[in-house]
């Protein structure tokens, strides 16, 4: 049995935990505090995550990944009773209920639920016979994601429950159809549109383009035509009435207020609009070359709260300017286009799918972390993968990528 | 199954790449093509702190020392720093009432908690000596340094000037300035503020997100020193100033002396005067108001602002112009006609000479007659505006009706009337010589600053030449001078009529009749020139002179407002007595000294006014 390991994957990997751990270094860099392995500094408890990182991945080479694959439902079984504890026995950081003590150390149970229904939902997708377009297929696979996202939901770690709709894109790679997207779409900007507008005027422009799909757009209207247009004008005018109420009493203060600074109805930089107005004069005095490495003003200064963590890229912008930021953006999106061509290449549908899983829930964190920190999403706390200060969070991702490099090496042996 | 959809993996490849696309021309947008958030980024995370540089020295032209510094300390707060402070040992050492502390909180509490802000300014060395060793007690507190100015001596406070704390126009004005600076606001520190003021260095700290310094910026490379101000060598006689300023203590006027050779001002005086010490520090502003508000106007400074009607002094130019254009010879002589202008009891004068002795009105209304009517037009009017023009150019000559180029500001320029002034005052043509005959000796429209009465001195002393009154002589470690004050301006009239003038001068104060004699001082042979200049109070007293009539070491003028005496009787000693101080280093003639130094002329004195437009009759 010869196994190939994928080397792009492994140096892009190591690179972003390195260039990762130097950023971290850089944010919580302090003149009394510049030994690399200070215990008591957050660079230098990365130091032994990274260690332990490198520990796990070098053992998942060694275990078969028939493991994995058979013994995904348990996995998944385990992530989620941790989730469950992590409710009764947690501790809360910021609001959060989302960490379980063990030791010295702090576990946060929900990045490993997704690596845990990562496995699950592939398992049960690779099974004989199972075609997404059948509905009983689709309420089981909308409870396998389901029931680890509202538990997520229930620590009110926003965050890492969104991650949880990231599995829509292996399961449109597996057929789903992509009406989904486009629903999914819409409602998004019906959302905003009546955060924005009044509801009356947003219904009426509702209204106009459904006359106008039927009188100005068809030649021909069936009886079809008109029940069909009736209906989304019905689920559009629903949706539009819910979004006041779900605005209102769903959401949290906090994230009503981001919301806004967002769409730019709230312009308060002392409060709400403090973190991303801070980490855009971060990043926009960067400029092209940046600061250079640990000469970053607002970062070095704590102007940017949560800048080791969540808000890491943009110690990386202020100190390696738009070119050192692009390049870590391209290298980000190198790794995930070669996920894809990876699972793509799989023979097995379980690696398939799990390969689009990684990928999937990847870009959702690069996605959400770097949308929030540019400013062009609202704020919700999701670390950088590989990169951002956490241990939890790196162990999970280099488990769960380093199982798909093992499935990926062995693919010519399966058969 | 497997390879049914496989051609969504492009789909979900084009949704990563565009995503990374979109984050990137949004990183331009912010990084690239934005400067907004570069600037905030510097106001926010940088402190500028300025280094103070101390302002440059001042001293005499003995070596002196007039101006110098005095380190003061300026208490600061970091409210948010302030830890079990005992309040009312510290109000008992820093010697505040408890109301004050709470008072002085509040405003740097609502600054910023975690800013420095001031908390007292100006603490002297010796208050701040009395608590230095507790200071460490006052968790919160430090002491920054800051330099006031001194003067050793309470003297020359017009010329000196004074600084203040810079205001919206100066910020205005000048970028260099900052809140919180100091300028030059009167005297050689407003005239070499630039001089004076140095550099100011900067240090930039970097300041985290509750305003706490962090640290240096950059490990410093981007901080400057401050470089301190450049002194100044004044021409100042510090002595003699003391002296004049002694003399003038109970008197309202001044006393200008220049060394005719050179134009250093050796004293510069204005009574009434103050203690430059009183617009220094925390009680400036009180003080100052108190001094602007002193009817007798003490900041006014009477030796460069003042305009007086000269009197008879102004003879002098007048006999040297008749001269020079023609109008008499050296031995030319007018019966004293009293019908033509008041004169008092004397005979005849039968030359220049003893005219300038006698100082005969008649004989300068008829001088200038000859000055003004040259007989080169018919009409009375055209030929007064010939004359008046030519008149004007030799007075101009004298340095008088324009500002002297001296070294300080606020220099009046006085006023020498030209033919446009009479003709918006009369009407063109319908002036002429009997209009405007008052002149001769030196009252009517005529205006002179007592500097240019001591220039004029300066010229007679010279015989026919100034050189621009000045206060600095040199400036600076390479000692740099400032080339305006070596050169000549001429007169451009005869050396020989310039010795008559002195031979004249010299008969004032010598002869039986002259009316100046109470400037006489054993062993030397002063010149002067007595003046009485009639206003609508008392009149006042002047007299320029020079000593010796040889080479002449000091040229003086003294003008006494309101002596109720002519020039011989107040300013003529005085000056007598600045020379001797002068000449001899120390005053022998201790009765006559005291007798000046005691006497108060008319302590009852109207409030100054401008000197009259009306002509008058004037005795010499």
């Amino acid at each position: 049995m010869k196994l190939k390991f994928d080397k792009l994957t492994i140096i892009l990997y190591i690179i972003l935990v390195v260039f990762g751990w130097v950023n971290i270094y850089a944010a919580c860099y302090n003149e009394s505090h510049a030994l690399i392995w200070d215990m008591e500094q957050q660079h230098g408890k990365q130091l032994l995550w990274i260690g332990i990182a490198l520990v796990v991945a070098m053992a998942t080479i060694f275990i078969e990944p028939k493991f994995f694959a058979q013994g995904s439902y348990i996995i998944y079984g385990f992530t989620l009773l941790l989730l469950i504890a992590t409710l009764i026995i947690g501790t809360a950081t910021h609001g959060n209920q989302a960490w379980i003590n063990i030791g010295p150390f702090k576990l946060q149970s929900s990045e490993f639920a997704k690596f845990g229904t990562a496995l699950a939902v592939a398992k049960y997708m690779s099974g004989l016979d199972i075609d997404i377009k059948k509905r009983n297929v689709q309420i089981a696979v909308a409870l396998l994601i389901a029931i680890p996202m509202g538990l997520v939901l229930l620590q009110h770690d926003t965050g890492s429950a969104l991650v949880f709709l990231s599995f829509v894109i292996p399961l449109y790679r597996e057929g789903l159809s992509p009406a989904l997207f486009v629903i999914g779409a819409v409602a998004v900007i019906l959302f905003v549109l009546s955060l924005l507008i009044n509801q009356y005027l947003l219904m009426g422009i509702v209204l106009a383009l459904c006359l106008f799909y039927l009188f100005g757009w068809l030649n021909k209207r069936t009886r079809r035509h008109y029940l069909y247009t009736l209906g989304v004008l019905a689920a559009c005018c629903l949706f539009i009435f819910s979004v006041d109420f779900t605005f209102e009493h769903v959401l949290e203060p906090h994230q009503q207020s981001r919301i806004y600074v967002l769409l730019g109805k709230t312009d308060d930089i002392k409060a709400a609009g403090y973190n991303q107005h801070q980490s855009k004069i971060a990043i926009g005095s960067g400029g092209l070359i940046g600061k250079g490495f640990l000469k970053g003003t607002i970062t070095k200064a704590d102007f940017v709260p949560e800048q080791e963590t969540d808000f890491i890229f943009c110690t990386v912008a202020e100190e390696w300017g738009f070119v050192g930021s692009t390049l870590l953006l391209v290298a980000y999106v190198v790794l995930l286009v070669h996920l894809v061509t990876m699972a793509e290449r799989q023979r097995s549908a379980f690696a398939r799918f799990y390969g689009y899983s990684v990928a999937g829930i990847l870009f959702m964190h690069l996605f959400v972390n770097v949308g929030m920190v540019l400013g062009l999403l609202p704020v919700i706390g999701i670390p950088l993968p590989f990169f951002s200060y956490g241990g939890s969070s790196l162990l999970a991702f280099t488990l769960m990528l380093f199982i798909f490099i093992r499935q990926d090496a062995e693919r010519n042996n399966l058969l | 199954m497997s390879k049914q959809y496989s051609d969504r993996n492009r789909g979900v490849k084009i949704l990563f790449m565009s995503v990374g696309l979109i984050f990137i021309i949004r990183l331009m947008v912010l990084q690239l093509f934005s400067s907004e958030y570069r600037e905030l980024a510097e106001v926010q995370a940088l402190r500028h702190r300025t280094q103070y540089p101390a302002r440059g020295l001042v001293y005499d032209r003995n070596g002196k020392l007039l101006v110098y510094n005095e380190i003061v300390y300026d208490l600061m707060v970091i409210p948010r720093m302030v830890k079990g402070l005992d309040t009312a040992y510290f109000c008992r050492q820093v010697g505040i009432t408890r109301e004050d502390f709470e008072a002085r909180m509040d405003k740097a509490k609502k600054y910023s908690r975690y800013a420095p802000s001031l908390f007292m300014k100006q603490i002297t060395k010796a208050e701040y000596a009395c608590w230095q060793n507790k200071l460490h007690c006052f968790d919160g507190f430090y002491v920054q340094q800051r330099t006031l100015r001194v003067y050793d001596r309470p003297i020359a406070a017009h010329v000196l000037g004074y600084v203040g704390e810079v205001n919206e126009n100066d910020l205005k004005n000048n970028s260099y300035y900052k809140r919180g600076d100091y300028i030059g606001r009167s005297g050689l520190e407003k005239s070499y503020e630039e001089l004076l003021r140095g550099t100011k260095g900067v240090k930039i700290m970097q300041v985290d997100v509750h305003n706490r310094e962090i640290g240096s910026y950059q490990h410093g490379q981007c901080d400057t020193l401050p470089i301190e101000g450049i002194n100044l060598y004044t021409t100042i006689d510090a002595d003699l100033q003391e002296y004049a300023e002694k003399i003038m203590a109970n008197k309202r006027g001044c006393v200008v002396a220049i060394e005719p050779a050179t134009g250093e001002v050796l004293v510069l005086a204005s009574a009434p005067t103050y203690d430059p010490n009183l617009l220094v520090g925390n009680a400036r502003g009180k003080n100052y108001n108190i001094l602007s508000n002193d009817i007798s106007k003490p900041l006014f400074n009477r030796a460069l602002q003042g305009q007086y009607p000269p009197g008879s002094i102004f003879k002098v130019a007048q006999a040297m112009t008749a001269l020079e254009v023609g109008a008499i010879t050296p031995s030319t002589g007018f019966a004293c006609d009293k019908s033509l202008v008041g004169c008092h009891n004397h005979p005849s004068a039968r030359s220049v000479q003893e005219a300038i002795k006698m100082s005969c009105n008649p004989y300068f209304y008829q001088t200038y007659r000859r000055v003004i009517q040259q007989g080169k037009y018919k009409s009375a009017a055209k030929d007064s505006q010939y004359g008046l023009t030519m008149w004007r150019d030799y007075m101009l000559k004298f340095g008088f009706g324009q500002r002297l180029g001296i070294d300080l500001p606020n220099v009046s320029t006085g006023m020498i009337p030209d033919t446009a002034y009479y003709n918006r005052w009369y009407g063109k043509d319908r002036w002429s010589f009997s209009t405007i005959y008052s002149n001769s000796i030196g009252q009517g429209e005529v205006q002179v600053v007592p500097l240019q009465m001591a220039n004029l001195a300066c010229i007679v002393a010279n015989r026919g030449y100034y050189i621009t009154p000045h206060v600095v002589r040199y400036y600076g470690p390479d000692s740099t001078r400032n080339e305006e004050f070596i050169q000549r301006h001429e007169t451009g009239i005869k050396k020989e009529y310039f010795d008559i003038a002195a031979q004249g001068m010299y008969d004032v104060v010598h002869l039986p009749g002259g009316t100046g004699r109470r400037a006489n001082i054993p062993d030397i042979d002063v010149c002067g020139k007595t003046g009485t200049a009639e206003n609508k109070g008392n009149d006042h007293s002047v007299f320029i002179s020079f000593a010796p009539m040889i080479n002449p070491k000091i040229a003086v003028a003294v003008y006494v407002e309101n002596a109720a005496g002519g020039g011989g009787s107040w300013a003529a000693p005085i000056s007598g007595l600045i020379i001797e101080k002068y000449l001899k280093g120390e005053v022998q003639r201790k009765d006559v000294e005291r007798q000046y130094m005691e006497a108060a002329p008319c302590q009852k004195l109207p409030l100054p006014h401008k000197a009259p437009k009306t002509k008058k009759k004037k005795r010499g």
